[in-house]
């Protein structure tokens, strides 16, 4: 039985229609066209799906897409109207990222915990950044770059 | 020498912005129209067995089902260096999880439910699923046509048994070497399996058109390999090479576990049965764990002898690999490490016997190290026990015997110039190494470690790069490769080398992924080897270029060639201080002379490189003769480790790595190499722990019982070294790294343990569990 959903998506109201069963990743990706999400586990592990929902990182292949009937979702791809956000920026600087598959979605969490701590300890982002997995950088540019934008932030 | 402005300067990359913006694609992100179909695979749910019946009239009935395939559908083999696997199974199934049917849907559901319904009955065999039983005498046979397998003239298969390839190393006379030494150590360790786990599981969409053209986009380390795999493997069905084209945007991540042909083909056999519709097969995580060849298991028997002084004299090794049952890849892992499985030592009698062994679990080859990850824990944790016996320090012992440029390596070649000596004398100073340190909480001890890495490129002696460069009406720069930049910065290393012959600024330079129909040929993106190999190519193509554009300078002005060069983007004369012609003014449209016609046109450079001067003609029975390996990298790594004495967990409180790789064309680059390779290795090192059931499957094949790092598992402190001995065939003297950075880790770390608890382990991982339970049974030795 479909349902049509209204939705914002990086500030535009879209409407689609989802399966009670459809996974909230597979509507962005697949009939909404949004592609940053990554599918890298399909069961919460890796991260490398997480969108900002009303603001909060949460992983897109863990949530029914019918849920989102008027809620609100950020991808990188709204994360900034012209250019580079200062964060991505820094990650440019940094050479922070290697294959960028983990990229949208660590980007996202470290976006959303700037704004919370925007002068965190090594310790605080390496515990935020925890729940998005890298397999190529060592986390160790990453890290470095979030350090760095909240050092400018100062 | 002359000053280098591009080269060897820590530049952002040139393709973060795609990246961070999402603007990257990567082949599930690639828009296909409402033709798309989705394929599911049947897989098999015994580890050998008869395939008796394949029953698929059930899942036909769905609607919404387009197609179901099975094996008899494509009786064709395939392989990179042996012949040895079909693209779907046939009669036998020898792996939980090999593929056996696919059901092919309009959507992804239906092809999931409909997949379920193929019904496939068995007649099991009795599985070996261990390397040591399977060449125990009169096994059970895997592959009982092994004789007839075609391979490459290097491998050495033995019909009738279990034993895909052996290779042999003999260097010297055994006996004597063994009676000259005062001190023998002889130990057995193991290497378990692992898994590549790059974030972006394996995916491929197929589409044979109706004109006939195959067409394959794949997440791929090896486009034009793969273009020729498949037009080989296909060519029953009329394929030719022209026919097949093969299209690799940005891959999320690789470490081998892309190299080669693995699921791809099933994406381009199934396209040609759905003419006209494109078919996806995507990996879930668990085919990701199954299906990509994940790396081998090795068992290494090792023998080293010593006299007094800390010369080596003697060594001796078996190394029993466990490759799984499909070994066309995995073989030349066996093979490339087997050359160099005594380390980076000048050692007078060397017995090495590496064998490649079939049994039936899944399916294993190339991952980040290629054996030398593998095999040379045994070998540097020997290393260690035999300057403890020896009484020497383990760094000076080491360097003693290391090789030193122009040294006869086994085949009988010399060794390129190297600073090993300087890479582990920088890593043993950084972490302060024989300094015992104590930590402040009683309850923990801290070790240090270290350990040698050395490897060489293992490719065909005429694996080849090869590269265009042209121009735009604005002066900027496409440079076309086929290499893949599967993070380690290929794309903007490449660039970096054209922007240093061609003087134009990054900001204007795009390398393109590969499309086999327009860039030219790459062999694959493994080795370690694309920068020294496709950055030769660049440097040449951009130096062919550069020559064409003094051509057409010299025809418009008829200024000696000898008297240009360029700067900043112009044409200069070192006789004419004044003239300065920007690129941008003629790349394209040419130069304008008095009469108003023109001279010049669009410049297109093209540069190739093949080395000239490897070659695999050794004699099988000693390994003599030919120059396998067109060089070594070789480096060091070190660790200091605090361990709890209650829990048996290990955190690595520092490291530093040092590496010759002969010139950094870009540092930065190189560090995030060492850093990530640093944590793929600790991981396999303390955690990374896949477990097999009974029956042979995996009983973890997800990120929730197989850890992988996350940011908390970093050290306080990595340091990076880079040592620059150059390579005199590599561009500006560079030499590979991605690789050598994960081979000192699992030894340096078991080296460490020891150090700090006189514990020696010998198989890996060192999971807290062991650590703790040898602590508590008062264990010295755990095996």
């Amino acid at each position: 039985m479909k349902k049509t959903i209204t939705l914002t998506i990086n500030g535009e109201l879209r409407s689609v229609d989802v399966e009670p069963n459809d996974i909230l990743i597979y509507v962005l990706r697949d009939k909404l066209g949004v592609k940053s999400p990554k599918i890298g586990c399909e069961r919460g592990d890796c991260g490398t799906c997480t969108i900002l929902l009303n603001g909060e990182p949460v992983r897109s292949c863990l949530i029914l897409a019918i849920e989102m009937d008027g809620q609100e979702i950020t991808t990188v791809e709204g994360l900034s109207e012209d250019g580079l956000t200062p964060l991505q920026e820094k990650f440019v600087e940094h050479n922070s990222f290697q294959c960028g598959f983990c990229a949208p979605g660590m980007t996202l969490t470290a976006t959303k915990f700037l704004e919370k701590n925007p002068h965190p300890t090594r310790e605080e982002v390496q515990e935020a950044i925890a729940g998005n997995l890298c397999r190529c950088t060592g986390y160790k540019q990453i890290i470095e770059a979030i350090l760095d934008v909240s050092n400018k932030l100062n | 020498m002359e000053e280098l402005k591009f080269v060897g300067k820590s530049l952002p990359r040139i393709d973060s912005k795609e990246k961070l913006t999402g603007a990257a694609q990567y082949v599930d992100d690639l828009e296909f129209g409402p033709n798309l179909l989705y394929a599911e695979i049947v897989e098999s749910t015994e580890a050998f067995a008869r395939v008796t019946k394949v029953d698929t009239s059930e899942a036909e009935k769905i609607t919404g089902v387009v197609k179901v395939i099975t094996g008899k559908d494509f009786p064709y083999k395939f392989g990179l260096y042996m012949k040895d696997r079909f693209i779907l199974a046939q009669d036998v199934v020898r792996f939980v999880g090999e593929q056996v049917a696919a059901v092919i849907a309009r959507d992804p559901k239906i092809a999931r439910r409909a997949a379920k319904l193929v019904k496939v009955e068995y007649e099991p065999f009795t599985p070996v699923f261990d390397q040591m039983e399977a060449i125990k005498k009169d096994p059970i046979l895997i592959h009982p046509d092994l004789g007839e397998y075609p391979h490459v003239p290097w491998f050495y298969p033995k019909a009738g048994t279990n034993i895909a390839h052996w290779k042999k190393v003999r260097v010297g006379d055994m006996e004597k070497g063994f009676e000259e030494a005062d001190v023998i150590v002889e130990d057995t360790y193991f290497v378990p399996r692992y898994a590549h786990c790059c974030m972006e599981t394996h995916n491929a969409v197929g589409l044979l058109d109706y004109s006939g053209r195959l067409t394959v986009w794949s997440s791929s380390q090896s486009p034009h390999t793969q273009r020729n795999l498949f037009a080989e493997a296909l060519s029953p069905l009329g394929f030719t090479h022209k026919d097949v084209r093969v299209i690799t945007p940005y891959i999320g991540g690789g470490f081998g576990g892309k190299a080669g042909v693995t699921m791809e083909i099933l994406a381009a056999a199934f396209a040609t049965k759905v003419k006209g519709n494109p078919v996806k097969v995507r990996w879930t995580r668990a085919q990701e764990f199954y299906n990509t060849y994940m790396r081998q298991a090795v068992v290494s028997k090792l023998k080293l002898g010593a006299k007094k002084d800390g010369t080596i004299v003697a060594f001796e090794g078996t190394n029993y690999w466990d490759a799984g049952p499909y070994v066309e890849y995995g073989a030349n892992v066996v093979n490339a490490s087997g050359i160099s499985a005594a380390g980076p030592y000048r050692i007078p009698n060397v017995k090495i016997d590496s064998l490649c062994i079939y049994t039936n679990l899944p399916a294993a080859g190339p991952y980040r190290g290629f054996g030398y990850s593998e095999m040379m824990f045994g070998v540097e944790s020997q290393m260690e026990r035999m300057a403890k016996k020896l009484g020497m320090n383990s760094v000076e012992f080491r360097k003693k015997n290391a090789f030193k440029g122009g040294d006869i390596l086994v085949y009988g070649a010399p060794i390129n110039d190297n600073g090993y000596n300087e890479c582990i004398d920088k890593v043993a100073q950084a972490i302060d190494f024989g300094k015992k340190e104590v930590s402040d909480d009683p309850n923990k001890v801290i070790g240090k470690g270290i350990a040698a890495a050395w490897k060489g490129p293992a490719m065909p002696p005429n694996a080849s790069s090869a590269a265009f460069i042209k121009f735009s009406e604005d002066g900027s720069i496409n440079i076309l490769v086929s290499g893949i930049d599967m993070g380690q910065g290929y794309l903007t290393v490449m660039a970096q080398i054209a922007a240093e012959i061609l003087t134009v600024p990054l900001d204007k330079i795009r390398t393109e992924n590969p499309d086999t129909d327009r860039n030219p040929y790459e062999w694959q993106t493994v080795a370690s080897h694309v920068t020294w190999s496709c950055g030769n190519a660049v440097k040449r193509a951009a130096m062919n270029a550069r020559e064409q554009i003094f051509d057409t300078v010299h025809a418009a002005y008829l200024f000696d060639k000898s008297t240009l060069y360029l700067e900043d983007e112009c044409v200069k004369c070192t006789l004419k201080p004044d003239f300065a012609l920007p690129l941008k003014d003629f790349v394209i449209d040419g130069i304008m002379v008095k009469d108003g016609t023109f001279r010049g046109g669009p410049i297109m450079g093209k540069g190739m490189f093949m080395p000239e001067f490897s070659s695999t003609k050794g004699d099988p029975e000693t390994g003599i003769g030919g120059k396998p390996n067109v060089h070594y990298t070789v480096g060091a790594g070190g660790v200091v480790i605090e361990i709890d004495k209650e829990t048996g967990k290990v955190k690595v409180l520092k490291t530093a790595q040092a590496y010759d790789i002969g010139k950094a064309i870009n540092p930065s680059l190189v560090e995030g190499q060492v850093y990530g390779g640093f944590m793929q290795g600790l991981a396999t090192a303390l955690f990374e722990d896949m477990r097999f059931g009974e029956d042979g499957s995996i009983l973890n094949p997800n990120f929730t019982d197989y850890k992988i790092p996350t940011a908390l598992d970093i050290p306080d402190e990595m340091i990076p070294i880079i040592v620059e001995v150059p390579q005199n065939d590599g561009p500006y003297g560079a030499r590979g790294v991605g690789e050598h950075v994960m081979i000192p880790v699992m030894p340096s770390i078991a080296n460490a343990v020891e150090d700090a608890l006189g514990i020696r382990i010998k198989s890996m991982p060192i999971t807290a569990e062991k650590i703790a339970l040898a602590i508590k049974a008062g264990l010295k030795e755990v095996d």
